[in-house]
């Protein structure tokens, strides 16, 4: 199973996000974001991480690198792709996914464990996943997840809602929400479900020894799915 | 402009000093001279008050490979691995402009680590304001751990660990001690000393501007009311810049095309080309129009003295010029070639096809001011006796949750939330603990780091203070299951021309010096910051240590959350009961005179390499260096991480409760093992002549110290939390 990680100037997750690739089965490649074609691969990972520094709208510099238009073309086609943080800023500012990411409603970086609920299974990203809340862990500046009201309703109706941040038990509601995010999204489709974007990072809960594990149920299942 | 007297002055040079230079050139200098001569001359660069007293610390060991003198220390941790590490200062621009100072205080220690080829892989920092009710200090924490945290989250560094603290010294002068630690192979090390001649000199990261001009010189200035016309002097901090330098000078740094490299800090262009020529015993020549600029019509004043961030100098071999800026173009940095060395041991620049300096190098480091500094010798103050009156109506809960919603010992939460302190995936142990860990990337192996600092002890008595804060360092170590390795120091004190203050310095250093070697803790890196200090009044004297450890098998890392209920506490060293300068006779009976606690090294040593043992044969469940607070408050703060709760035994002790629970005697652990433990515990406890107390046992959810006193666990959380949260958001 082969997959490629973006690496932008400025990622910091890249190397993370390709042990966990690896730990997990999958052959992975790094890309460089001036490359013109993606190396094969079943999945394409945008990792975390400041792109070009973030100093415009996050995310906004790397929707415009050279290897992203060959990113969106993968996307086009069917092709896997999964934005993680910084990774799913870039994949809303090239329009691949719904709704903006906004500065956090307390105006904070926050480092820390949330839950998030599953809301949709119906996808490789998630299908067989028993349980139905994760535990994972959000490190970000700008996850308030945005968009307007029609779009609300068309990503509802269209179940793109990939994630809410819960509590354990999958209760969701202001006291779970860490950043203000509109309806406490974690992470959403495009309509196809090929492309995920999601603020968690599961490459950080890979290993007992860290925050947590249940990274390792979204890896284990993501490379069964895409087999 | 014709230099005189007057304009040295100004620089911040003294009278004789300006002498001293015209009689080393034999001339009187120009303004570009002039300039770096009072950059290279100042506190900050030349070390001049405090050189004579450092020499006398500890630097070598069997585990040390770079002592102080280098960008950093490097230390041995096995299997051709090395850590390199150092702590410095951004205290005056921090006060000044706190989220530029705090910012480019983590990028400037940073870069100093990684400029000897090791990759970054932890961040801690040791931050200290005034009174919470003081005005400034609200925004001064808020932009500070904004500054921070703005910094090292998109470098992608972990922040693991770190020290908060409050106190009215601070109000006008806070401190930002930064803190990295970088992972390099042994044969990778890079060092900044030229070797050979004609080598080509160049120029690597951002393009030079004017910020920062004169930084050095105001890191060693007395702040005054007019500080705020400072502020053009504070870098501005582009962390961005800096991960693309990171990538860079590691990607070049494979190879074998560099000879020397020094990162641009205070002094910039300055004291890296002339500390690299110096080490080398060579001259360097520089073309100042070769430099990139960031603004039009900079002189050769503005250029050398600039304190842009983000910049290197590197001498490479000849040659290598086109395959390094390959790199450095494929990370979109500047790079050009704008001097070489040369055999004349002199720094001479040129601009505009002039000459625009000449000066012997060796006038710059080797013949620079060095200060016997008059010092006053502190008395160790006699002990305040308690009267059994003062104890009456004291309720021991009441006190607890006093104390531990109190500024200096709640929870730093809110603070350490805002760094990312699980990038990398290896942090094993975050914030909070008594040491941060992270693995060793693909290995077995972890390391331990901390952060300390203890200025009311330094204050009390600074001969004992030094001497208590590397005894916390390696406790802080010593508890996680570390086995400590060395030490880096940021020195934090008021006016060395004053003969208190400078008292204050040369006791502490002789305290931190004797304990260092005592422990065979060796100090391998390190910086002095005086002039913390507004109008005539000095901080509390602040040393703050930063120790490293070696975890062999992370397996065995030990954390402070109690694991299981029924378990046995014990109190490994012993408890004298002497409450002198403790936080509850301070903040409770408001008695702030007194001499800190006594530091026995032997005991001190004995207890934590027998705990280490324990440790090593997996008999400690959870562990935690009893400090500020005493007992009752490590045990709460043991009982909040694990969410469990613990019975205290009936007391056998000949003291009162209170000097038992709040005494901050030294050399002291809480441990908990499991039951059937006990006996192997405490018989390795005796053979090593360790004294023990049994505490008590774990419970589920209510700290019960006797019938009549006991809290739950939910309200100690809800003490321990609240007030910095309450305290921000107002």
């Amino acid at each position: 199973m082969n997959s490629s990680v973006i690496t932008f100037p400025g990622s910091n997750c890249d190397r993370d996000m390709d042990v966990a690739l690896k730990k997990f089965g999958f052959k992975n490649k790094m890309v460089w974001h001036n490359d013109v074609e993606l190396p094969k691969s079943e999945l394409v990972v945008l990792p975390g991480g400041f792109s070009y520094g973030d100093y415009l709208r996050c995310g906004s510099m790397a929707s415009k690198s050279r290897i992203m238009k060959s990113v969106i073309n993968f996307a086009k086609s069917g092709g896997k792709i999964m934005g993680i943080c910084n990774g799913f800023q870039i994949l809303v500012e090239t329009g691949l996914l719904p709704g903006v990411l906004l500065r956090n409603k307390y105006l904070e970086f926050i480092c820390k464990n949330v839950f998030v609920k599953v809301n949709n299974k119906n996808n490789p990203y998630f299908k067989d996943i028993k349980k139905d809340t994760l535990e994972l862990h959000i490190a970000h500046n700008e996850g308030n997840y945005f968009c307007s009201k029609e779009q609300i309703k068309e990503i509802n109706n269209n179940n793109q809602i990939a994630l809410y941040y819960s509590d354990k038990d999958g209760k969701i509601n202001e006291n779970t929400n860490p950043n203000g995010s509109i309806k406490n999204i974690a992470g959403v489709f495009n309509k196809e479900k090929n492309v995920l974007g999601m603020m968690p990072h599961p490459e950080r809960m890979i290993d007992p020894d860290l925050s947590g594990e249940d990274g390792s149920i979204f890896f284990k299942n993501l490379i069964n799915n895409l087999k | 402009m014709i230099v005189n007297e007057q304009i040295a002055i100004d620089h911040g040079l003294k009278k004789d000093e300006y002498k001293k230079i015209c009689d080393l050139l034999k001339r009187i200098p120009n303004i570009t001279e002039l300039g770096i001569f009072s950059a290279m001359w100042n506190e900050h660069c030349s070390y001049k008050s405090s050189r004579l007293h450092l020499k006398n610390l500890p630097t070598k060991g069997k585990n040390v490979i770079q002592g102080p003198g280098e960008n950093a220390g490097v230390v041995d941790i096995g299997d051709d691995d090395a850590i390199v590490f150092k702590i410095e200062s951004h205290n005056h621009p921090s006060f000044i402009e706190p989220y530029q100072g705090a910012a480019t205080g983590v990028g400037g220690i940073m870069r100093d680590v990684f400029t000897m080829g090791a990759r970054p892989i932890a961040n801690l920092n040791s931050i200290h304001f005034g009174s919470p009710q003081h005005k400034k200090t609200k925004n001064l924490l808020r932009g500070v751990v904004h500054g921070i945290g703005g910094y090292g989250n998109c470098m992608g560094v972990p922040t693991i660990a770190g020290q908060t603290s409050f106190d009215e010294s601070y109000n006008g002068n806070i401190l930002v001690n930064a803190m990295t630690l970088g992972l390099v192979k042994k044969n990778k090390i890079f060092y900044s000393k030229a070797a050979g001649l004609e080598k080509p000199v160049i120029y690597v990261g951002s393009k030079t501007g004017r910020d920062g001009i004169h930084g050095a010189s105001m890191a060693s200035a007395i702040f005054d009311d007019k500080i705020e016309e400072k502020k053009p002097t504070v870098q501005v901090g582009d962390p961005f810049t800096e991960k693309l330098l990171l990538e860079a000078c590691l990607e070049l740094m494979a190879g074998d095309s560099i000879i020397a490299i020094q990162d641009m800090g205070a002094a910039g262009l300055t004291s890296s080309s002339i500390e690299m020529a110096s080490k080398g015993k060579l001259g360097i020549e520089i073309n100042l129009n070769k430099v990139p600029c960031r603004e039009t019509n900079m002189t050769p004043y503005e250029i050398m003295l600039s304190e842009s961030q983000e910049r290197m100098l590197i001498i490479l071999e000849n040659g290598k010029e086109n395959l390094a800026k390959k790199i450095f173009d494929k990370w979109n940095l500047d790079f050009a070639v704008i001097g070489k060395t040369t055999n004349n041991k002199k720094i001479e620049l040129f601009f505009d096809k002039k000459k625009v300096a000449d000066i012997p190098i060796d006038t710059l480091v080797e013949n620079s001011p060095m200060y016997d500094r008059k010092w006053k010798k502190c008395k160790l103050p006699k002990k305040i006796k308690i009267k059994k009156e003062d104890f009456k109506n004291l309720k021991i809960i009441n006190i607890l949750n006093k104390i531990l919603s109190s500024p200096n010992i709640c929870s730093k939460e809110w603070i350490w939330q805002q760094y990312d302190h699980t990038v990398m995936g290896d942090t094993i142990q975050k914030p909070g603990g008594d040491s941060g860990v992270v693995r060793v990337h693909g290995t077995n192996k972890a390391v331990a780091a901390s952060v300390d600092s203890s200025a009311v002890y330094c204050w009390a008595h600074p001969l004992s203070g030094g001497k208590q804060i590397v005894c916390e360092s390696w406790r802080n170590l010593i508890a996680v299951g570390a086995k400590p390795i060395a030490i880096t120091n940021c020195l934090n004190f008021g006016s060395p021309e004053n003969e208190e203050n400078m008292g204050e310095f040369v006791e502490c250093v002789q305290g931190l010096g004797e304990a260092s070697s005592y422990l065979d803790f060796p100090v391998v890196s390190g910086n002095v910051s005086f002039y913390n200090q507004t109008k005539n009044i000095g901080i509390k004297p602040t040393p703050a240590i930063g120790g490293v450890g070696l975890i062999k098998d992370y397996k065995k890392m030990v954390t402070m959350s109690l694991k299981q209920s029924d378990n046995i506490l014990l109190v490994v060293g012993k408890t004298e009961g002497d409450l002198n300068q403790s936080l509850f006779l301070r903040d409770i009976l408001n008695e702030k005179n007194g001499p800190p606690p006594e530091i026995n090294l032997f005991n001190e040593k004995n207890n934590g390499e027998t705990i280490l043992k324990l440790i090593d044969k997996k008999l400690i469940k959870s562990s935690h260096d009893v400090s500020l607070g005493g007992i009752i408050i490590a045990l709460s703060k043991m009982c909040i991480k694990g969410k469990k709760g613990a019975t205290l035994k009936k007391p056998n002790y000949l003291m009162n409760e209170f000097e038992y629970l709040f005494s901050e005697d030294q050399g002291r652990y809480i441990i908990e093992i499991e039951k059937i433990n006990l006996k192997n515990v405490t018989e390795i406890l005796e053979k090593n002549s360790v004294h023990y107390d049994e505490l008590g046992t774990v419970n589920e959810n209510e700290l019960i110290i006797n019938n009549k006193s006991k809290v739950t666990i939910d309200e100690l959380i809800k003490s321990h939390t609240n007030w910095l949260n309450n305290y921000m958001s107002k």
